[in-house]
Formats: structure tokens, sequence, C-alpha cells
């Protein structure tokens, strides 16, 4: 995918949406909250702009004010929206009608909820098709649906249209939404993070297809990311927002090559998928004046290049031949075996970092359950430190549970919210019986200093801490028990860029200072470049290529692996040439 | 204008530096699910309202002699049958004669204790039933929960007119209260059920598993704990129908015997002479309405403390 040069796009003179001195307030119960304080851009016919910021810095929330569909109490307190010369901020909802869909489609963000589910997929077309008014009469409605499908990407439309949302994935879902977005030709289609909650080989297809889509019926694409990498892969115009500002605004690649705002610097630094295209490429990029308190991805995945000592470290845990089958219930009484994990077998030498790759359904949290004891195996062994952990009685199993221990996804799942920070972290202690209250206090305030939270959060609850700071407290409690081996589901996949980078600082401190070995599962690639020693990927259950990072990144066997590779977006921009 | 597009934009860095990262930001005061909610309800003037009159029902069952000096039963003089108010005597007399405030006062200790009774005996049933059910899941959770709709289709109100109509001698407070309490709580342990299936899956559970705590003991630390706002919601206002459920019970004649005080009965009583006296039997209904109302108006104003979405709302 390469670039699209903005110099040589044919441009109309006018701008097709201008927004000017844009100011967005929330009312809430603690005063009102500016989420958009004054931003200016403007998107041309045909152009394709991304609004890159992490959670929280106004990117959606500027979205929907271009189609006045601010959620809640959100106002448009101030500014202008020009759409087609005509300032949209002042009309009625009905006025807007006539702009959504047909001069501005909109692409939700979550294909999981955006479908009706109890309404069949054509009908929630053609509702979307005659509410545009782009046809009228039942078989020109029917007709325009099939093909708007059939434009979307769906093989087999005529008899896709009669099934409902949940006979179908989630990419296939989130083409729906596109087409329903595409439906009425509009000028402009805003996709608000249309991939983030799909595995990235479907990622890069939907948006392949997205862009020639948009390239075909020449609408302009405003695309609403967290990820730099797709952001400046996919559009030729970046506007990074953080705090409901516009820090820094330009062409794409100018932008990567050559940022200007300390904010930006930061972002570029800590995104994984641009840190993998800088450890490959020969002339070393630097951010010499990145802010002190960023931290460089890069940098961090060069140190752990250094250490060579994987080959000869003992292995702190193996896995060999292990099985997981399901049964999965059909009608009445009878039953299919499903085999979620399929006789996989690893080691990870005593401190380095194994991870097990995968997209969603390919059993690596299964693994990992297995692997924690939390599900017991159907065949095969785990050793951990030279104790077998399958087939032990239950209170062995107890006492080699603390050589394990897991970090979850989900920061806000993760930690019980009725309990004080203090007694998460102490849990383990407590049901293993170590120390007395006194000692267990003190290893507590240890435990927050080695993940650099303040001893003070030991008396509070996790509802006031951010998510990266709730996956801290996570880590602390994992350590409680000096576990040989943390298991690390997806343990930083729901973090925001700058927050990913610090915890992965944070793991890759402590491995160096404790010894610790991990298990590192996740679906994104780009993060592994950056931890792993190793990596193991799977699909459908199976192990089909095992490496060194290294070997992994630069001579993939498998096409499986190559395409992930392939997928990781940002991949094919040149920093630094 | 469209040279505009291809400039390269810069902030100016004074108005727009980027703060240190993901830094703890503690308020001045601790705050959790339970403290929010207690704060919330602390700021709504019917809280207030509700609970002074729960304090005051409450203070009239455990030491009605503060109240009144009167007695309910005995001194009652056929001479003042359906009298009308007069000193000492603020609220007139029943058709027996008796002082209808004293026996309003006096009424509420077995209003409030059969209220109290069926709650606890619904939770002591319900909660273990419910949090098994939805926690183990499996033949466990078969058994459990067709136990449940068994009690759950029979009405549980017929099913205490028919045992109190079997045990028509046994008519006291326990009694009435088992007959409600034990046919009430298939409910509650459905609405617990559903809070421990959604809850069982989060990953603070798994953790807690991963560390080697029990599963009993997963439950009753972390899964329990967390399932509890809408039981709590649940019991508030399930005390407010137990005591209407007495009282209508009672005034159809098969709950306490005429000789326990009761709102219910003083209402059973007083109908026969509705006409003449209708005051006799207008006090210890309004009696018995706003008790229900403020233990219902409790149990929303908690549900809605216990619900930071509903907070936002407001």
């Amino acid at each position: 995918m390469t670039n699209p040069p903005s110099a040589s796009t044919r441009r109309a003179s006018e701008p097709l949406v201008s927004v000017r001195d844009l100011e967005v307030t929330f009312r809430t119960q603690g005063g009102d909250i500016h989420a958009v304080r004054g931003i200016s851009f403007d998107i041309f016919p045909g152009e394709t702009v991304a609004i890159v910021g992490e959670s929280g810095s106004g990117k959606s929330t500027t979205a929907t004010a271009l189609i006045k569909l601010l959620p809640g109490s959100g106002r448009i307190s101030a500014g202008q929206v020009l759409v087609e010369g005509r300032d949209i901020t002042g009309l009625s909802d009905r006025q807007m009608a006539s702009i959504r869909g047909g001069v501005i489609g909109y692409v939700p963000q979550d294909p999981m909820s955006n479908l009706n589910p109890v309404w069949s997929v054509g009908y929630q077309v053609r509702e979307a098709i005659r509410a545009n008014g782009v046809a009228s009469g039942r078989k020109d409605i029917e007709a325009r649906s099939i093909e708007v499908l059939k434009q979307a990407g769906l093989g087999d439309a005529e008899r896709r249209t009669k099934q409902y949302p949940h006979q179908f994935s989630g990419g296939m879902r989130q083409r729906v939404l596109i087409g329903i977005g595409l439906g009425a030709d509009p000028k402009l289609l805003i996709a608000d993070e249309p991939t983030s909650a799909l595995d990235v080989t479907v990622q890069k297809t939907i948006l392949d297809h997205l862009a020639s889509l948009t390239r075909e019926k020449q609408a302009a694409l405003l695309l609403i990311t967290h990820d730099l990498g797709l952001a400046a892969e996919r559009a030729s115009k970046l506007i990074v927002m953080n705090q409901g500002r516009i820090v820094e605004a330009g062409p794409s690649l100018e932008i990567l090559q050559n940022p200007q705002h300390p904010y930006t610097k930061r972002l570029i630094a800590a995104a994984p998928s641009l840190a993998s295209r800088r450890i490959q490429s020969s002339t070393e990029v630097t951010f010499a004046d990145a802010d002190a308190l960023g931290v460089d991805i890069a940098k961090l995945a060069a140190r752990h290049d250094d250490d060579s000592a994987i080959a000869d470290a003992e292995p702190a845990i193996t896995v060999s031949d292990l099985t997981k089958v399901y049964s999965i219930r059909r009608g009445g009484f009878s039953s299919e075996p499903l085999t979620a994990v399929d006789n996989i077998s690893f080691t990870i030498p005593r401190g380095t970092t194994l991870a097990l790759v995968g997209e969603s359904g390919s059993g690596k949290s299964t693994a990992a359950k297995m692997i924690l004891g939390l599900e017991p195996p159907t065949s095969g062994e785990i050793t951990v430190g030279g104790t077998r952990l399958t087939g032990v009685s239950r209170s062995q199993l107890f006492n080699l549970r603390s050589r394990m221990q897991p970090v979850f996804q989900d920061p806000y799942a993760s930690l019980d919210p009725q309990r004080s920070i203090g007694a998460i972290i102490a849990e383990p202690l407590k049901v293993h019986k170590v120390g007395d209250n006194a000692s267990r206090d003190a290893r507590v305030v240890e435990l927050l200093e080695q993940v650099a939270l303040p001893s003070a959060l030991a008396h509070r609850y996790p509802n006031e801490l951010s998510g990266g700071q709730r996956q801290r407290v996570a880590v602390a409690r994992a350590l409680a028990l000096k576990p040989e081996v943390v298991v690390l589901d997806e343990a930083v996949s729901a973090l925001d860029v700058l927050v990913q980078a610090q915890i992965l600082q944070l793991l890759a401190d402590l491995q160096q200072e404790l010894g610790l070995t991990y298990l590192f599962i996740t679906h994104d690639l780009a993060v592994v470049r950056i931890v792993a020693d190793s990596v193991a990927v799977m699909e459908a259950g199976k192990i089909v290529e095992t490496g060194t990072t290294d070997e992994i990144f630069d001579n993939a066997q498998v096409a499986y692996t190559q395409r992930l590779l392939e997928a990781i977006p940002g991949a094919g921009i040149p920093l630094g040439a | 204008m469209s040279e505009r597009a291809n400039d390269h934009y810069v902030a100016p860095v004074e108005e727009t530096a980027p703060q240190a990262i993901d830094s703890v930001k503690l308020g001045d005061r601790k705050s959790n699910l339970w403290l929010d909610a207690w704060r919330d309800l602390r700021r709504r003037p019917l809280f207030y309202v509700a609970v002074a009159i729960v304090l005051w029902v409450g203070a009239m069952a455990l030491f009605p002699t503060l109240f009144t000096d009167v007695p309910p039963n005995n001194d009652c003089l056929l001479a003042n049958s359906n009298g009308g108010p007069e000193a000492g005597h603020p609220l007139g007399f029943t058709r027996q004669g008796c002082d209808v405030y004293a026996r309003v006062v006096w009424g509420a200790r077995t209003s409030l204790l059969v209220g109290v009774l069926v709650v606890v005996i619904t939770a002591a049933i319900g909660i273990p039933m419910g949090a098994i059910a939805g926690f183990y899941g499996r033949w466990i959770d078969s058994v459990l929960s067709r136990v449940g709709d068994i009690f759950f289709s029979i009405p549980y109100f017929l099913a205490a007119v028919v045992v109190m109509s079997v045990l028509s001698q046994y008519r006291n407070v326990l009694v009435i209260s088992v007959a409600i309490g034990g046919f009430a709580w298939a409910s509650l342990a459905r609405i617990l059920r559903a809070e421990v299936l959604q809850v069982k899956n989060l990953e603070y559970v798994m953790a807690s598993e991963a560390v080697g705590r029990s599963r009993f003991s997963t439950l009753l630390r972390h899964v329990l704990p967390n399932s509890l706002t809408p039981v709590i919601v649940y019991l508030t206002i399930a005390l407010g129908a137990a005591i209407t459920a007495e009282a209508t019970l009672s005034f159809l004649g098969v709950g306490l015997g005429s000789d326990v005080m009761s709102w219910g009965n003083d209402i059973a009583q007083a109908q026969t002479s509705i006409r003449t006296a209708p005051m006799a039997l207008f006090w210890p209904s309004l009696a018995l309405t706003i008790t229900v109302l403020a233990f219902i108006i409790l149990g929303e104003l908690v549900r809605d403390a216990l619900d930071p979405k509903a907070r936002a709302r407001r």
C-alpha cells in the first residue's frame, strides 16, 4: 500500500467540509467538560484524512460533531462546521437528515453492536436506503440493497440479505456497515475506528476494500483511529489530536518522518507498528529530543536483542503435546468434539519471553488457561521448573500455582472493584498464608514501588485508577508470590499507545530485575517485535511456526505468518529513508 | 485554501504541552461503589424523608410506650365504640371502643416484624440458591433452577393463603412470615443467579482462582459481594411488599389471629363500620401505606445510588 501522493491528487478548490474553531462541550454533574477545544481543518473532495489520538483526545467527538450526532449531553458550543459552504451547527434534526447519509456517511466503531440482531441484514440495508431516498419502490430498493452488499464485498449477496447479523462474522458485519454508510453515495464517509475490533488480516482486507470503494465513488474519507501506523498508511493527511486540540496536522509522511510537536514525537516513538519498521530499517531514526517522559519503544526492543543468553538457559516452562477438546452441544443429546488446542509444544528458556501469537479463535487463550491451571487439558504435559503440573493432586497444584501467575487483558475487569488495592495485591499472599499482616503490608508497599505506583494507593479502590494503572496493579498482584513465569494474556492490548509503551517498559525492567519468564499471548505482531525473544504462531489450534523473533520477522516460512506480518499497519511506510 | 491542506501545522507547544503519561491523580477522599452510593444518597432529600419514616416506624415497633401510654387492648369501653377524637385519644375509638392511636402505634411492631422476618427468610433461601446455581452451573444449576421454577410458578400470595388456612390454629407472626417468605424467595434466586452468571466470568474471578483460592471461597469473597446490588434493592422493596401481604392476609381472615394487634387486623375489623366510623379504617391504612411507600422509595433510591450510570443521568 503506497501513499496517494497528495500533490497529484486532483482537488477542487473548495473544501467539502470545513471546520472552524469548533468547540464541543459535555454537561455533567461535575461541571462542563470541553471535549473539543477550538479545532479547525478542511476536508477536500476525494481526500483521505485521518484523525489520530488516544482515548479522550476528542477524535470521535469531532467525528460525531460533523454529523451532529453527539452522544448524551454533548453540544457544539462554538465554531462552525461548513458542509459544502453551509454552516450546519444551527440546523435542525430534520434539516440534518438530508446531510446525513446523502452528503456524509458514517461507519460506526463496533460492528458487533451496531447491527440490530432481530432484523435481517437486508432489512437494515433497505431501511437505510429508504431513509436516504436513493431509491423508491420495493423492487428498486431491493435491487439497490443487493448492489450495496455486493459492493461491500459480500459474495452471494441475494441469499445473504435474508440472513441475520449473528450469522455474519465481525469482518462481514463491518462490510455491511460500510455498505450502509456508502449506500447513498455520500461525498464524505466518516469511519470511526472501523477495524479496531477485528483481526489484523481482516482489518487489512476491510481497509483495502474501503480505500478502493471510496476511490471508485470519489468520496472523501475521514478515518478516526488510535493507530498512527494505520493512519499514515491509509491517509494522505494526518491530524494529531490531544486533549481536544490539534497538536499537529499535515501530510502523513511529512509528519511521520519529521514530527515537530513533542506529543507527536512521543506518539511515534511509542507506536509498536512503526517501531518494528524502525528496527528493521538500516538507517536509524532517532528521536533524540523526544520528551524524557516518553518511552522509545525501539530502544526497548534493541535492549532485548542484546541479551543473547537464550540458547543456553534452562527451560522455565515446557509444554508438550498439549491438547484441549471441548464437546460442543448440538441439538438434543448429541454433541461433537471441537479441538481448541491441537497438540502444541514449546519451551521457554528462563528469563526470556515467548510470544504466542494468533488471531481470535486460534486457541491461544485456551492454551493460557490450561497453563495457568484454570482449565484441565485433555492430554499433554506442562512442566514448570522441572515439576510437572499435569496429573498432580490438588494440594500439589495449589503449591505450584505460586510459580505461575497471570495478567489478564481487560484492566476494568481484572480487579475486584470492592476490594482496596492493598487487599487485591495481598490476596495471593493471604491465600498461600505467606507472612503475617504486617509483613504482607510491607510486601504490598514494595510491590507498588516495583510497578511505580505510590504506596498511598494501598488504601484506595480500583475505580480511581486509569486502565494503565490498573494493569500495573494486576502486575503487582501477579508478582506477589515471586513467580517464575508470568502469563500475560493480551495484557497490553486494551491500552493506549503511550501507556502501552510504559507498561512494556515496566515489564522489560521487571524481567531484567527479577529474572522473570514471560509467556506473552497476543494478537498484535507489532508488539511481539518489541517484547519477545521467540515467537510461536498459532492458527486454528495448531502452532504453525516457531522461531526467534528475528527469524520470524525477517524470514517467515509459513504463508499464514507472512500474511500476519504484512497486515501490520504501517509496515510499508518508509521511515527515515 | 488548497495550500492549507499541504501545510504542516504545528500547534504552539506552550499551549499544548504534553502532560506526564498516566500520572496517578487521586481524589481528596476515598471512593468506591459503596462510598459513592452513600454520598449520592446523602444528597437526596427524599432519602431523608424515607429514612425518617422508617426510623419512626421502627421506634414505634421497639418502644411503643414512648408514643402512647394508653393501653391498646385493655381499657376498651364499649361506651366509646366508634367514638370521635377527644382529649387523650386524638384519633378516636374503634368499634370495640379501643384507642385508634394506641392501636396504630402498637400495630407497627407486628407489621415490621413480619416484614423483617420475611426478608430474612427470603434471603436465607434465595441467596444460597441463586448464588450456587449461577456459580456452579451444570447439573447443580439445572436442579436448583427447576426447584426455583416450581416455587416461582405458584403465586406466593395464593400459597400463603393455603398454608395459613391449613395451619389455622398456629396463626402467629413466625408462621405467617414463613408462609410468605417460603414462597417469595424464587424471584430473588433468579435475580441473583443472573447477576452471578455475569460476574463469575470477569477476569478478577479468574485471577483469584489462578492464585489458588478455592471455588467456594472465590464465590464468597469476590462473586457474591459484586452481585449484591440487585439483591439489596429487591429485599428493600420486598420488605414493604411483605407488610402489605400480612395486612392483606389478616384482612382476608387467614392472617394473624384476631387477638394479635396488627394494622391488617385493625383494617379488617374497622371495615364493618366503614360508613359510621371511616376514620378507624383510615388511620391504620394510612400508617400501612406510608410505611410501605417509605421502603419502596428507599429501594428505588438505593438502586439509583448503586448504579453509576443512573447517577450520571441525573
